[in-house]
């Protein structure tokens, strides 16, 4: 062969032509690939270099040192630009309300221990051991946030205790003997002994932090103790609910019915107006109900009966095989229930349970209505100082962000569950 | 200031339910140690939070001088932040002692609500606020005009038969608290802003450019501000009356937060200021309270003049002229009948 009709070695590898590569191809295919496209780009970016313009300003001049409004007008000399000097000011007050400034401490450790408390229900790698911190957590923030003598979380806790113990005494009995027993035992700790073991154990040792009213507490703490409780509180509500209303026995299943559509037929803020306007005079003269007690009871009702349909609709999902295997292996209701049915009817129920609990908390805003001094009230109230009337978008972006990294991050934590637990049956 | 008409109702409804209130509550407060007092959740010159979260302003010297009297310090009070729509259940669930937050003396609310109405602290009326630019002198030139207002409360009313009894048309452009109405307002999404005139002042300070707005002359409503207690209590509305009939009067008879300890200690020729300052008679035990019971409210916060000046006065951002509540000898309404 003397000549050859085809190439006898590879051609050298070319870059793809400009146009088909990096930046150019990306702005090619996704801003200018049509007219129209082409149009709508010109007319977003149009708006949003007048947003910029408007919005890059404000916040570069922004002041962050000033004793009132005016004070910033004078440093701003007519230029656009936010006065943040309020926050600067007062960002403890709109954090932590009234707290005393020498204890924030305490509401801080509780919010570090928080995480401590959540990181095993959250993660589970971590040693099953710190599940026993977080069974404390609820008493010991308890303690933390309103201080007093230690002993009323203690004697409290132990009605837990006493609830365990009974519990196991009557595990062996099946079916819902031993739930009677331990709830029973728990009531009369509570109600009969727990008083005078608080008394004792005052007597013998009358240790104790400094004791914060309720009346003290205000801001973003108020809105993490609300949003918190009620979060923790309406799960396990809102599952017994959902169970509950699923329920051969009719009695147990009207119930649930009627609480649950009566709650979500209601507005939260009739609620929380009940919780503190009503509630008052159905107690007798002279008690001393705590308002955010009130508050936090309401919320939990609220939520429970939203997430108590959020999981009935996961136990709808269900196939009914499910239920039958459970049966077939002679697993009596509660044990059916939780070692196959809720693990799976929860895990399609997470995206739902998060909604809710963001919405949740969220709404604990609402108390602006009734008068405690949540982040939004203090706004209010903070304008009403001479010095910072006038002040408006500052306070609503510092608490809009303090609300907005809570909640995504909650929401961020949902999807990494979700993935983890793999939720669409593939 | 803000009358939500609906809470008339449901209060009342509540009130039925309670039943007269107990009596005692002087008693109470001495037992508790401090007084438990309704006010504002924050409003411009009457009551707010400072940055240590020490409560200001002018229903809230009120308070303080009340616990002077009573508990024997200004400090010794409690705090309640109440909204509108809470603040008379509350007071007449006991949850609160006195109630002194911006609240309109009215016949429902003196008569059908069941509440005492101790004194005037002081006397408001609902006002209009312009733009200078408008070139608007008087109410009555704001025919088809565009104006703020809150609502569900006693100032649409107001409005509505103002504008009807002129004869006159307008636009409302409903919002919810003061702090929106001064976006909408300084936005250009209304031409007039209405509410209490002490309201309108306080807002108006708070713009960069006050000057280019006016409040015009016409009051449209009597708004007669005062603290108020539940029925069924006379002792304790007595006192909180007589508290504040103490600062008028110490106005009117020159005695002031800097002179005080001198008068006490050396006597007046004026028997009355002796009387008031417990000098002479026992005024103060026929309340159930010691002798010194006015001179620690006067000192709490100073005499009405003071505490006037101090809060809401021209020498304040708000910058409130007395008007209606100079004493009745300066042309005013504030008047208290005589300590004997």
């Amino acid at each position: 062969m003397s000549e050859a009709f085809f190439r006898t070695e590879m051609l050298p590898q070319q870059p793809p032509p400009l146009r088909e590569t990096g930046a150019v191809k990306w702005v090619r295919e996704n801003l200018i690939s049509s007219w129209l496209n082409a149009i709508l780009t010109a007319v977003s970016l149009y708006v949003v270099v007048v947003l910029l313009a408007w919005i890059v300003p404000w916040f570069w001049n922004s002041v962050w040192i000033a004793d009132s409004l005016s004070h910033c007008r004078e440093i701003l000399a007519g230029r656009s630009g936010g006065c943040f000097a309020v926050i600067t000011e007062r960002w403890l007050q709109l954090l932590f309300g009234a707290y005393p400034p020498a204890l924030y401490w305490r509401p801080i450790a509780a919010f570090v221990l928080l995480f401590v408390a959540l990181a095993p229900m959250l993660f589970t790698g971590l040693p099953r051991r710190m599940l026993w911190f977080s069974a404390a957590y609820p008493f010991l923030g308890y303690w933390l946030i309103w201080g007093g003598t230690p002993w009323f979380a203690v004697t409290a806790a132990l009605g837990f205790v006493v609830a365990g113990i009974a519990y196991r005494a009557f595990e062996t009995r099946g079916g819902a003997v031993p739930l009677i027993a331990a709830a029973a035992a728990a009531i009369v700790w509570w109600v009969f002994l727990a008083g005078a073991a608080r008394g004792a154990l005052d007597a013998a040792l009358p240790v104790g932090i400094e004791f914060v009213r309720s009346d003290r507490l205000g801001g973003f703490l108020i809105s993490m103790i609300i949003g918190v409780s009620g979060i923790a509180l309406s799960l396990p509500i809102g599952i017994l609910l959902a169970l509950g209303r699923r329920s051969d026995m009719p009695i147990v299943k009207m119930s649930c019915v009627i609480i649950i559509e009566f709650i979500r037929g209601v507005p939260l803020i009739t609620l929380l107006f009940t919780a503190s306007l009503l509630l008052n005079y159905f107690l007798p003269p002279g008690t001393n109900f705590d308002l955010i007690l009130r508050v936090i009871i309401m919320v939990t009702i609220f939520s429970a009966a939203y997430i108590a349909e959020v999981i009935r609709g996961g136990l709808a999902s269900l196939p009914r095989g499910q239920f039958e295997a459970a049966d077939s292996l002679g697993l009596d209701y509660w044990r059916a229930m939780r070692l196959i049915i809720l693990p799976q009817a929860l895990k399609v129920s997470i995206p739902g349970i998060v909604n809710t609990f963001i919405g949740l908390f969220k709404d604990t805003t609402l108390v602006v209505f009734i008068g405690l001094l949540d982040p939004l009230n203090l706004a209010n109230a903070i304008r009403a100082d001479q010095k910072w009337n006038g002040i408006y978008w500052e306070i609503y972006i510092f608490i809009g962000a303090l609300f907005f990294a809570f909640c995504f991050a909650i929401s961020r934590y949902s999807m990494y569950l979700e993935r983890r637990l793999k939720t669409d049956h593939r | 200031m803000t009358h939500k008409i609906l809470l008339g109702a449901l209060a009342a409804a509540a009130i039925l339910g309670a039943g007269a209130a107990q009596a005692q509550t002087l008693n109470d407060v001495k037992n508790r140690g401090n007084l438990r007092c309704g006010t504002n959740t924050g409003l411009a010159g009457f009551a707010f939070p400072d940055a240590n979260n020490v409560w200001q302003g002018f229903d809230v010297a009120y308070c303080r001088a009340i616990a002077a009297a009573v508990l024997g310090d200004p400090m010794k009070v409690d705090f309640v932040p109440l909204t509108s729509q809470t603040r008379f259940t509350a007071l007449a669930a006991g949850e609160v002692d006195v109630l002194v937050r911006n609240t309109t003396w009215t016949f429902v609310r003196d008569v059908d609500l069941k509440f005492t109405f101790a004194a005037v602290n002081y006397y408001d009326g609902q006002g209009f606020m312009v733009r200078k630019d408008l070139g608007v002198s008087s109410a009555k030139e704001l025919d088809g005009a565009k104006v703020c207002i809150e609502t569900g409360t006693t100032t649409e009313l107001n409005l509505a038969d103002f504008f009807r009894s002129n004869g006159m048309s307008y636009d409302p452009v409903p919002i919810e608290t003061n702090a929106a109405a001064q976006q909408q307002y300084l936005a250009g999404a209304c031409d007039v802003y209405t509410t209490d005139v002490s309201g309108l002042a306080a807002t108006r300070a708070s713009f960069a450019d006050p000057q280019n707005h006016v409040i015009l002359p016409e009051v449209v409503s009597k708004e007669p501000l005062g603290p108020l207690v539940r029925h069924g209590d006379d002792q304790w509305a007595d006192i909180v009356r007589w508290v504040s009939n103490a600062l008028v009067a110490a106005e009117e008879l020159g005695i002031t937060s800097a002179n005080i300890g001198e008068l006490k200690a050396n006597g007046h020729p004026n028997p009355e200021v002796n009387r008031l300052l417990g000098r002479e008679g026992d005024l103060g035990a026929m309340l159930g309270l010691d002798a010194n019971w006015a001179v620690r409210a006067i000192s709490a916060a100073g005499n009405y003049g003071e505490i006037f000046a101090t809060n809401i006065g021209e020498g304040t951002p708000i910058g409130l002229a007395r008007g209606l509540n100079a004493l009745w000898t300066q042309g005013g309404l504030q008047y208290t009948p005589p300590f004997r």
